[in-house]
């Protein structure tokens, strides 16, 4: 059944903007984005919202509903108060272009910045070989969906704009870590990188991240933390350091 | 499959299912091996907008491989194209017409909603050209579309043109319209039921309609569907199948031949 | 002005838009916290009642200082009972080692740096500080060094599991025997190895350093049973922490003569 659903959604630009008072219809089993789409279509026509699948998989709809970095397409309506007034604005980590769509460049100039996945000089094509158990911390990574919503909330860029240039972000690290984790890449210095280009050590595994991901990757506890153990092992561990001088491990490069 | 964290508990209440469009079997008319549009010299087109590869009904998974191999297909038939090809002249006169259409929905006021006009135009796709069709639902389909193509040519907007989803909707409409109109039509002309489509007045699957394809062409008013012939299967082709498989979906006529030499 | 509220973000005058209780967690951490760190500060100077026959207290073993009481050094006495003529107690030449493991934890670094730097306070919830540079710099920097407290805690878990082995006797130092207080410090001991077994860098030691796990069959098996410790690592601390702290008013109390050590055996 129908029921009148309050709703307060920013609108503007990057030179100013408000948050606006509407009253929409909402049904049973919507969620956040059907009634934005409803306000949409009855009351703001040039409302501006990105949008894609509707099912989670395509990352576009992130924004902030009542303050926190959701998909909206994922939100239930019913999970807020039946009088309860749901708040929605862009993310507040990017420079907003218009309402609801913010300017998420950001994230792709890091994703550039990542030295790509590098086999064996010898690999031909047809001729990679992996085992499953090898490849199984790194798939995790893979069910990324680039929604943003960990980038979004990671503190270090969202309250200090002027790390944006040496963070790259926790969807960065998962990449990093899926990347030194994966059986045939060879790329060296993969964790010095990570640590002195991409900002690892500016993360204080506060796991926001994970918090936020909707693919319920977890971040923190399987990607940045192995990581910071792994920068350990080359940059802050001098047994270990010496240890590969004498005799060449497994993983340390 | 995952669900949305929803209240319902399925193992205890029903669950609500319905069909959506998966996929657009019908597009744009290429040449295979260059991609090239026909009659649309330096269009190119690959993967889900391009017709003609998939049949009736697309196989599950098929859509990648066909991106694949029609995507390279296409980047090379492009590349090649621009080696000989010249510049398009455009007139003044073209961009000003274009320019103006552009503008149109923002001059108008108190017209159309492009929105209710998606909506209603979804509505009748979705009641009477699903799945399952019948000659009296195309037909009234086909009145309604034009109904909605006339009506669509009055849409008003609001606000700029930054990011206005609302202002693309109304171009985007046009696009909708035909194919809504280019399927409708081609699915009325097609007397038999075949792949995913299914007429309710002719369910039986058709030999004789195995041989040709719809081909829809706009003049800018409306759509017209002429048939036009499929070659034959080659007889390497044809050799590698069980003759009597083949006999489900050729004509005796073309089985007697035994496939094109 | 920077963060949030930077020129080219919407322009929200609010630090946070979220409307559920998400200072609750950062308080709770906080109120724990502060009441660890006071009453493991007020024991660590008070310098008696740690020790009562076969028990010992966990925030003063192993007992190194000359002033230590009879019985309850069992290695030694190699430091003096003051230093420039200031009384040290026993508790501060050992409180480093598991004050340093904890402080420098993956999970309870989460903990403080939310509850008391609010480094962020919490989730979309724009913190307090102009600057930020992470763990980049001295001294945050030295959180690198977690490995080398991780290889110390686990000297220290062996020690306490010695000091509930011995927890087995009764007051006259015959074997055989069960109080409450063996379970408490049966129950501390275990405690700290889950907490100590589940540590991220016991994870990564293991077997997650590791490129291929398919070269060490034997490695990725402990990485896997560590893998699910390591997904209740925050419950551990937690626990665990609680548990060195009722040890140590158990031993307290009974030391003090206002418990009794009931013997069930
Ligand atoms: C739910 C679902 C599941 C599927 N599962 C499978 C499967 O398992 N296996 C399989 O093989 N196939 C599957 N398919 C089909 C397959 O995914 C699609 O057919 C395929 O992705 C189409 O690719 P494409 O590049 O041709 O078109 P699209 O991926 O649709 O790309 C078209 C692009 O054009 C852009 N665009 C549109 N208009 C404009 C414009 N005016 N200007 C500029 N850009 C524009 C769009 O933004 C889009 O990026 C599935 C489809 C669906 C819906
Ligand atoms: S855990 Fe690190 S990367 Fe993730 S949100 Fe917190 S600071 Fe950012
Ligand atoms: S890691 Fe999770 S939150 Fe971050 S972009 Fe990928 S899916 Fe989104
Ligand atoms: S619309 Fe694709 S994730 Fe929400
Ligand atoms: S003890 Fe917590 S991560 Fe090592």
């Amino acid at each position: 059944m129908a029921r009148k659903l309050k709703m307060r959604i920013w609108r503007g630009d990057a030179d100013t903007g408000a948050l606006q008072d509407v009253t929409v219809e909402a049904n049973e089993g919507e969620v956040v984005l059907d009634v934005i789409h409803r306000v949409q279509a009855t009351q703001m026509g040039d409302l501006a919202v990105r949008w894609n699948c509707k099912a989670g998989k395509c990352g576009s709809c992130s924004m902030e509903i009542n303050g926190k970095p959701r998909l909206a397409c994922m939100t239930q309506v019913a999970s807020y108060g039946d009088e309860e007034t749901i708040t929605v604005t862009p993310l507040r980590a990017f420079p907003v272009i218009k309402d609801l769509v913010t300017d998420v460049s950001f994230n792709y100039k890091k994703a550039m910045e990542i030295p790509s996945y590098e086999p064996p000089a010898n690999l031909k094509p047809g001729e990679a070989r992996m085992q499953q158990v090898d490849v199984e911390r790194s798939q995790e990574f893979r069910k990324c969906i680039e929604c943003f919503l960990c980038q979004n909330t990671c503190h270090v860029v969202r309250d200090h704009e002027e790390n944006k240039k040496s963070f790259a972000g926790p969807r960065f690290f998962i990449r990093i870590a899926e990347l030194d984790m994966h059986p045939l890449d060879i790329l060296k210095n993969r964790k010095q990188k990570a640590q002195e280009e991409h900002g690892l050590g500016m993360c204080n595994i506060t796991k926001c991240c994970t918090e936020v991901c909707p693919e319920h990757i977890r971040i923190t506890d399987n990607a940045i933390i192995p990581m910071k153990e792994r920068v350990v092992d080359v940059k802050y561990d001098p047994l270990r350091w010496l240890g590969t001088k004498i005799r060449k491990r497994e993983g340390i490069v | 499959m995952e669900f949305l964290p929803t209240q319902i508990d399925i193992t205890k209440e029903p669950m609500e299912v319905g069909p959506t469009c998966h996929y657009v079997m019908g597009g744009v008319e290429v040449e295979p091996d260059t991609a090239a549009a026909v009659g649309v010299p330096g269009l190119f087109a690959a993967g889900e907008v391009a017709g003609g590869m998939h049949g009736s009904n697309r196989l599950g998974g098929n859509s990648l491989s066909d991106l694949l191999v029609f995507g390279r297909r296409a980047g090379m038939g492009a590349a090649e194209y621009v080696k000989s090809a010249k510049a398009v002249p455009v007139s003044d006169a073209a961009i000003k017409a274009a320019a103006e259409r552009i503008q149109a929905p923002f001059t108008r006021s108190g017209g159309e909603n492009s929105y209710s006009l998606h909506a209603e135009l979804q509505e009748i796709t979705h009641n009477l050209v699903g799945i399952i069709r019948t000659g009296a639902e195309l037909k009234e389909a086909i009145e309604k579309i034009a109904e909605i193509r006339k009506r669509s040519a009055n849409v008003s907007v609001a606000g700029g043109r930054k990011f206005n989803p609302g202002f693309h909707l109304a171009f985007d409409l046009d696009n909708m319209l035909l194919v809504a109109e280019s399927t409708a039509k081609s699915a009325i002309s097609r007397e038999e039921s075949r792949g995913g489509h299914t007429r309710d007045d002719f369910p039986q699957l058709d030999s004789k309609w195995r041989q040709v394809n719809h081909i829809a062409s706009f003049d800018g008013k409306e759509v017209t569907v002429r048939k036009q012939p499929l070659p034959a299967l080659p007889k390497e082709l044809f050799d590698l199948f069980d003759v009597h498989e083949l006999e489900k979906y050729m004509t005796a006529d073309e089985i007697a031949k035994g496939g094109a030499r | 002005m920077s963060g949030v509220f930077s020129p080219t973000r919407a322009k929200i005058k609010e630090r946070t838009l979220r409307t559920d209780k998400w200072w609750l967690q950062p308080a709770i951490t906080f109120g724990v916290l502060i009441s660890f760190v006071i009453y493991a500060t007020f024991r660590a100077f008070e310098n008696k009642y740690y020790f009562a026959e076969p028990l010992v207290s966990p925030f003063y073993s192993p007992c190194l200082s000359t002033s230590c009481v009879e019985g309850a050094s069992l290695f030694g006495q190699p430091f003096n009972n003051q230093y420039f003529g200031i009384g040290i107690s026993p508790a501060l030449f050992i409180l480093i080692f598991p004050l340093g493991f904890r402080m420098t934890c993956y999970y309870y670094r989460k903990a403080y740096y939310r509850a008391f730097w609010m480094s962020p306070p919490a989730c979309a919830v724009a913190e307090p500080h102009t600057k930020y540079t992470g763990e980049t710099r001295a001294p945050l920097i030295l959180q690198n060094g977690h490995r080398w407290f991780f290889y110390f805690g686990l000297i220290f878990n062996v020690l306490l599991t010695y000091d509930a082995i011995l927890a087995f006797r009764d007051a006259e130092g015959h074997w055989g025997h069960v109080s409450v207080g063996t379970l408490v410090l049966l129950l501390n001991a275990t405690l700290l190895w889950l907490y100590s077994m589940s540590c991220h860098t016991c994870r990564h030691t293991l077997g997650g350093r590791l490129k291929h796990f398919s070269k060490h069959p034997v490695r990725y098996k402990l990485w896997s049973w560590v893998s699910v410790l390591n997904h209740k690592h925050p419950t551990f601390a937690w626990i665990s922490l609680f548990g060195v702290a009722f040890a140590d008013i158990y031993v307290r109390n009974v030391a003090s003569g206002a418990w009794t050590n009931f013997y069930f055996f």
